[in-house]
């Protein structure tokens, strides 16, 4: 079958999108793995205990290194303390926003909406509209013109990617977001997934950002000291790199434009401290197929549904050698994918998928 | 005007559940509350066509599979993003062991 081959457009209201609504890939029913009743609801439900006890344990560890660093401030005996600090503020606060965002992590409500918010002011983030724009990632992953969260578009800009690491990009574009934001504009993207009655929620939430950071910066300036900034604001920068790290392997190399999470997602098996700092989320496929199953759940779902999905990657260092030269070979041909083999004991991906993606996959 | 429809007996749903009922080309959900008394609502979630009947009760609360939106499933009222709609809720009685619900 020949395909027709045009430029991925990423625009959230360009000719992607058009053809994304128009053949049915926006808002599309997904694959979802069998699983009984009893047991999913067994699975789904929420409790207060495991995230008050995570939380606590993220409190103190975010409290005592920031501790260390001013104690030792004037000597270089706080890099080790802003280390951790930078880790927990910059990148675990991003899990606890996901977990958060969902209202999963915490049985109560008014817990996840707390952490939620405050793990946004972390991040960086709006927290209206990246709740909105995480709804549609779910919706739609890594459907092209629809998902506002692809993190590396095709071709991949390498370069792009390993800055990530750094925090410099997602810096340069969340603060003057939300500082747009707070003049009360929405980018066309944003209108297009933020409802209208909405956004100016949106507005308040960043004002209320803002404020924070500028009160930050006065303070720095009374005190004549980087410290107040190295303390909120920069961890976003120097501290980012095990968000970007983990958080990169959710779907970088796979398939685009399919609608089954085996395609698109990947699960990395990963030691427990980055699955501390993660929240489980390396389950990722697991977490694709069912977001309302809890993060402390996820191990269990991921031994229930394993034998339906790809073989985890054992590990990170793993899965980044095998998606390496997939990026390179999309430098040439950006329709090439990575195409996870199932196990015997899975049902298989949709035929419609292969006629899709796999002519162009063998160039 | 429409009259009661049976949706299930009362055993087929289980305390603080829900399951799916389809009448007349429309989908439904039947709750049944830990408090053990009966509600129906539309079946579909308000903010995008996810079936409630696989999400998760708690309490007045249901939870949407697809975005955990939330709705208190007595009264339909939708309880914060990424629900925005109100749910529709029908009348509900019970007689000689079955659930039945007013379609109007």
């Amino acid at each position: 079958m020949a395909t027709v081959k045009t430029k991925r457009d990423y625009s959230l209201v360009g000719e992607s999108t058009r053809i994304a609504i128009e053949t049915g890939l926006a808002s599309a029913e997904w694959y979802h793995t069998d699983v009984p009743r009893k047991t999913m609801k067994e699975l789904m439900q929420r409790s207060d205990m495991p995230a008050i006890r995570d939380t606590l344990i993220w409190i103190a560890a975010i409290l005592g290194s920031a501790a260390g660093g001013i104690w030792f401030w004037s000597s270089w005996w706080c890099v080790p303390f802003f280390c951790v600090y930078g880790v927990l503020y910059g990148s675990s606060s991003d899990s606890r926003w996901h977990e958060c965002g969902h209202g999963t992590a915490f049985r109560t409500r008014w817990m996840n909406d707390v952490v939620y918010q405050i793990a946004s002011f972390m991040l960086m983030r709006n927290p209206v509209t990246w709740r909105w724009s995480h709804a549609r990632h779910h919706t739609d992953t890594i459907i092209v013109g629809r998902d506002a969260e692809i993190a590396v578009m095709r071709p991949p800009d390498l370069l792009r990617a390993a800055l990530a690491f750094t925090g410099v990009l997602d810096f340069r574009y969340s603060l003057p977001t939300l500082v747009r934001n707070a003049f009360g504009k929405l980018s066309p993207d944003e209108k297009s997934f933020v409802p209208e009655m909405e956004q100016h929620k949106a507005v308040i939430a960043a004002r209320w950002q803002i404020a924070i950071y500028l009160a930050a910066i006065a303070l720095a300036l009374c005190l004549w000291s980087f410290l107040p900034l190295v303390l909120i604001g920069l961890p976003r920068l120097y501290g980012s790199w095990h968000m970007v790290l983990t958080g990169l392997l959710q779907h970088i190399g796979l398939a685009d434009n399919v609608t089954d999470h085996r395609l698109n997602t990947r699960t990395v098996y990963m030691n427990p401290i980055s699955r501390f700092i993660y929240w489980n989320m390396n389950y990722h496929v697991e977490h694709h197929v069912f977001p309302m199953v809890p993060y402390h759940a996820l191990p269990k779902l991921h031994e229930l549904i394993k034998h339906d999905l790809p073989e985890p990657n054992p590990s990170m260092w793993h899965a980044y050698r095998e998606v390496w030269p997939v990026l390179i070979k999309q430098l040439q041909y950006e329709d090439y994918f990575l195409e996870r083999e199932l196990p015997p004991t899975a049902r298989p991906y949709r035929d419609e998928f292969h006629a899709l993606t796999v002519p162009a996959a063998a160039e | 005007m429409a009259g009661w429809v049976e949706a299930c007996g009362v055993d087929d749903v289980e305390e603080e559940d829900v399951i799916r009922f389809d009448h007349g080309g429309r989908t439904f959900a039947i709750y049944r509350s830990p408090d053990d008394e009966f509600f129906a609502t539309d079946g579909y979630c308000t903010h995008e066509k996810a079936h409630l009947a696989d999400g998760l009760v708690m309490d007045d609360i249901i939870e949407c599979p697809k975005h955990n939106g939330r709705f208190n499933y007595k009264t339909g009222a939708a309880k914060g993003a990424p629900v925005c709609v109100n749910l529709a809720t029908y009348p509900v009685k019970v007689e000689a062991g079955k659930v039945m619900i007013q379609i109007g």
